[in-house]
């Protein structure tokens, strides 16, 4: 706390400055006379974040997307939505003189003719790829932990909307250039919407205007990508944020945490300092992405013809898993005597609904299902939920398989195995993979449990061995905290991270600051720890018995 | 001075005159239930060598910000970025110089940032109260007696009549609203399980050249189009023209034994698994791949899948040479090219083609 002296001179400063107002001070008269913004602009800066590095990932989403967005109106700039026919007469030699539709010339055109422009859509792909990776890394982290439960619900919902919107968005995106593999990509979706009993073939005449490719698609693309889309997705994203607002995040169990406080850091300044930060961290790293990595040179794969295609033909990341479903899908097809279910209704169609709906109701059958209908606000560590969690890696496993699978043909080609020994590795491992991956899960949860519940009661193992009076040796465990009549722990498990090295638990020192050589004298450290911290200890500040305080954190007591 | 309306617990504004910022601070905070229970320098004692380095880092990822920026600059001003083919490839580093510079300059200022919040600003632990969304008693009942009121005095609920009414016109209203910018869009499916090709299409390739049968050498395969208009571009004409080697026998589907032309035969080459062009052709084996899904079609069994998901076989194009000597479809394709859907008949064939030639 600062002292006595401080605030007398913080004091008079204030007294100075409401002497001769400001120009700073006039402009918030100004605005609160008009908008009264004071009360709820000082609750909003007030407002406390609880700290994880978890929490991040979800915010790596809303930059790229941000980077997104403005990435992508810089490319609307040049870019012309036509499926009209143009000869090329660009600076890519290699290509002039072919015919190509309007949106493949000016997709080169930015690419070669524009200064700045390569950059521009390289950072562009790659924050489309960065948005949804960070979506489908932050929904993991959202599931693992149980920050879906009551009260947030709606926001898992709306999480699912938003990454189904993303992979969408993102497909339609890269669609737009209408090259040989954007094509090919948007050629097999047709072939899946037309695999849909009785609406199939007229989905796609609704979509395509008429049969594929058509003149429409890519100027209704467009508007989708650049407009709709986009525009549902903020109003989504604004929604999913204002949510956490108003319920305030969710935090892990910790020192003082309870369902009925946030224990944190406010948003200025210092939680607003690191946001930000992270911010220029996304945006410096997409950029160096779209600098350093090519993404995307649709030059190589040339103009789309239906007769041509580029083999190990590869769709962005996050189609993946749906090219490995269709290539692992056996040739199941039902036929009536005039009319057709074809397999790809079964393998494109069928199971993406299943595991769509399943995810966006998970929520709701988890609370039936285990009858909790209370409020939490207070995460849950993976271990301690061994089904949920051996669900999730479950999935997370049946879809590593899928996505593997999509690009079984480049391994094939890399480690030299049959193209027909990967497609049966790959749906062999589908059905039994994600069960062992259950049974395994659920043995580590359990396994983790129990050890946080041995080192509870009987210590933390100190690597220090002894020898008694009769010649048994023994590892001397460092209890926790007090300890009854057996010598056993009597703290109980609070959903907290339990130490369990000495190092992170008793106070060890802190390190001398300085890279090449120390820039502050070991002497003060000690001198620090001794007299400023909180640490009560012994003489060398190392093993400090266990007091009071300590059990409070441990147990997720009122912190002092 | 005070508002009527001001919240208790709120000093007045005499006591305002006389606080301190850090009392403001924290009685700001308390007004929103935000508690700081700890705030500390990071450096109570101003001037340590600890600090100073502290600060030097932050202040070099700021300088180095600014720098590569500048460099950004300069590259995207001064380093040539025209494209040209072979001799002058300064072109290659524009792109990632701009990108190096810029994530450079982005990252630093970033790191910055993060470390000036961990290192210089004061530690502090807040805590603020959380509350249970739900509302009050109070609010519950007066809300729902509102909204309640507010139904019963549209006189909706009791007029059967108005009722009806209202479901009807409802009804209209939303199937309008579902008809009229949707209904432009319908468009009845034209062409299905129909291509341009038909007796007497003649067969050219890419360039638009003719083909006749000793263009191809034995065991090659080419890629064919009818000459029609817009035959070369068209999602459902391709097809390949496959010249076998000498000894190849193939099992025919049934009625289709004269489908082919000496040793040619063809078919189309769109994938009836999802539509890609089937294009890698084994010699060796006779098996064509599909390089999406990697269906598999023998061409020894008339085209049969014989490995991956495609369910049928590719339809054959029955060929004949005209009196000039050149290829030309004998006639139509006997069944729907590409991919299934609904409507496709299922009476070709397409299952049995082993049973005989």
């Amino acid at each position: 706390m600062s002292t006595g002296a401080r605030n007398v001179a913080a004091d008079g400063a204030v007294r100075r400055r409401r002497g001769r107002p400001g120009a700073a001070e006039k402009a918030g008269t100004w605005a609160d006379e008009r908008f009264g913004p004071a009360g709820p602009l000082r609750n909003l800066l007030n407002k406390v974040f609880p700290d994880h590095w978890s929490f991040m990932l979800g915010e790596i989403a809303l930059y790229s997307f941000i980077i997104l967005l403005l990435s992508g109106t810089y490319l609307t700039f040049f870019f012309e939505p036509s499926m009209g026919e143009v000869l090329y007469h660009g600076r890519y030699t290699p290509l002039s003189d072919m015919t190509m539709s309007r949106a493949f010339d000016s997709t080169l055109k930015i690419s070669f003719d524009v200064r700045g422009g390569l950059i521009m859509r390289q950072i562009h792909h790659w924050a489309a790829l960065m948005f949804v990776a960070a979506i489908v890394v932050h929904m993991a982290r959202v599931f693992f932990t149980g920050a879906f439960r009551k009260p947030r619900e709606t926001n898992w919902l709306l999480g699912v909307l938003l990454f189904i919107l993303g992979f969408v968005e993102g497909f339609v995106g890269y669609s737009m250039p209408d090259d040989l593999l954007s094509g090919t990509g948007l050629r097999i979706t047709q072939g899946i919407i037309m695999s849909i009993p009785i609406v199939g073939t007229w989905t796609s005449w609704l979509i395509f205007g008429s049969e594929f490719p058509g003149t429409e698609i890519v100027g209704r693309f467009y508007i989708l990508h650049v407009l709709l889309l986009p525009g549902i997705i903020l109003a989504l994203i604004t929604v999913h944020l204002a949510l956490v607002v108003k319920q305030k995040h969710s935090q892990f169990p910790g020192p003082g945490r309870t369902e009925h406080n946030v224990i944190g850091e406010r948003v200025l300044p210092t939680y607003g300092a690191k946001a930000g930060g992270f911010f220029m961290i996304v945006f410096g790293v997409l950029a160096l992405l779209g600098g350093l990595v090519q993404i995307n040179p649709v030059w190589l794969w040339g103009p789309y013809e239906p007769s041509q295609v580029s083999s190990g033909s590869q769709p962005d990341f996050y189609m993946g898993f749906f090219d490995g479903l269709v290539r692992l899908w056996p040739d199941w097809e039902t036929h009536f005597s005039a009319y057709t279910i074809p397999a790809v209704f079964y393998a494109a169609v069928i199971p993406p609904g299943i595991i769509f709906t399943a995810l966006m109701l998970y929520p709701f059958i988890e609370a039936k299902i285990t009858k909790d209908t209370a409020v939490h606000n207070l995460l849950q560590r993976p271990r301690d939920v061994p089904v949920r969690t051996s669900l999730g890696a479950m999935s997370l496993v049946f879809y590593l398989v899928l996505l593997g699978s999509g690009g079984n043909d480049i391994i094939a080609d890399k480690f030299s195995i049959s193209l027909n020994a990967m497609t049966w590795l790959g749906r062999i491992a589908l059905l039994l993979l994600p069960p062992a991956a259950y049974g395994v899960t659920y043995r580590i949860c359990l396994g983790l449990q129990r050890h946080d519940r041995e080192v509870l009661e009987h210590g933390i193992e100190t690597g220090i061995i002894r020898r008694l009076p009769h010649g048994e040796f023994i590892e001397v465990h460092q209890p926790l905290g007090p300890v009854d009549e057996h010598g056993h722990g009597t703290l109980r498990y609070a959903g907290a991270p339990v130490p369990k090295k000495m190092n992170t638990f008793a106070g060890v020192r802190r390190t001398v600051v300085g890279f090449f050589k120390p820039v502050e004298l070991p002497a003060r450290i000690e001198h620090e720890q001794i007299e400023g911290r909180e640490l009560e200890s012994t003489g060398d500040g190392r093993r400090g018995e266990q007091t009071s305080e300590r059990d409070k954190e441990l147990t997720g007591g009122p912190h002092s | 001075m005070t508002p009527p309306d001001q919240a208790p617990g709120t000093p007045p504004a005499d006591d305002l005159e006389r606080m301190s910022r850090e009392d403001l601070v924290n009685a700001g905070a308390e007004a929103g239930d935000v508690h700081i229970v700890h705030r500390e320098e990071r450096f109570p004692e101003p001037g340590t060598p600890v600090e100073k380095r502290a600060e030097r880092q932050v202040a070099l990822a700021f300088g180095i910000t600014g720098l590569a920026a500048l460099l950004c600059c300069v590259a995207f001003i001064a380093i040539p970025w025209k494209f040209k083919v072979g001799d002058n490839n300064s072109y290659r580093w524009f792109t990632p110089a701009v990108g190096l510079t810029m994530g450079i300059s982005l990252l630093s200022l970033g790191i910055g940032m993060v470390l000036m919040a961990k290192k210089l600003m004061p530690e502090e632990v807040t805590v603020q109260d959380r509350h249970d969304m739900k509302s009050d008693e109070f609010d519950l009942r007066t809300t729902g007696a509102t909204l309640t009121q507010g139904l019963a005095d549209t006189g909706v609920a009791r007029r059967n009549v108005l009722k009806t009414s209202i479901a009807l016109g409802g009804a209209g209203l939303g199937l309008m609203a579902v008809i009229i910018p949707v209904g432009g869009l319908i468009k009845r499916p034209t062409g299905l399980g129909t291509t341009p090709w038909a007796a007497g299409v003649r067969l050219i390739q890419v360039d638009g050249r003719r083909v006749r049968p000793a263009d191809l050498q034995p065991g090659s395969l080419a890629t064919v189009f009818p000459d029609v208009p817009d035959g070369l571009h068209r999602s459902d004409t391709p097809v390949m023209l496959i010249r076998l080697r000498a000894g190849s026998h193939i099992t025919h589907r049934e009625g289709q034994g004269n489908f082919g032309w000496g040793d040619y035969i063809a078919y189309s080459k769109i994938c009836t698994h999802l539509g890609c062009p089937v294009s890698l052709y084994e010699q060796q084996t006779n098996r064509i791949l599909c390089p999406c899904h990697q269906s598999q079609f023998d061409i020894l069994l008339d085209a049969k899948p014989i490995f991956g998901p495609a369910s049928r076989p590719l339809p054959s194009l029955p060929i004949e040479v005209d009196k000039d000597g050149y290829f030309v479809a004998k006639g139509p394709f006997i069944e729907p090219i590409g991919p299934a859907y609904w409507e496709r008949r299922n009476d070709y064939n397409e299952r049995n083609t082993n049973r005989n030639g």
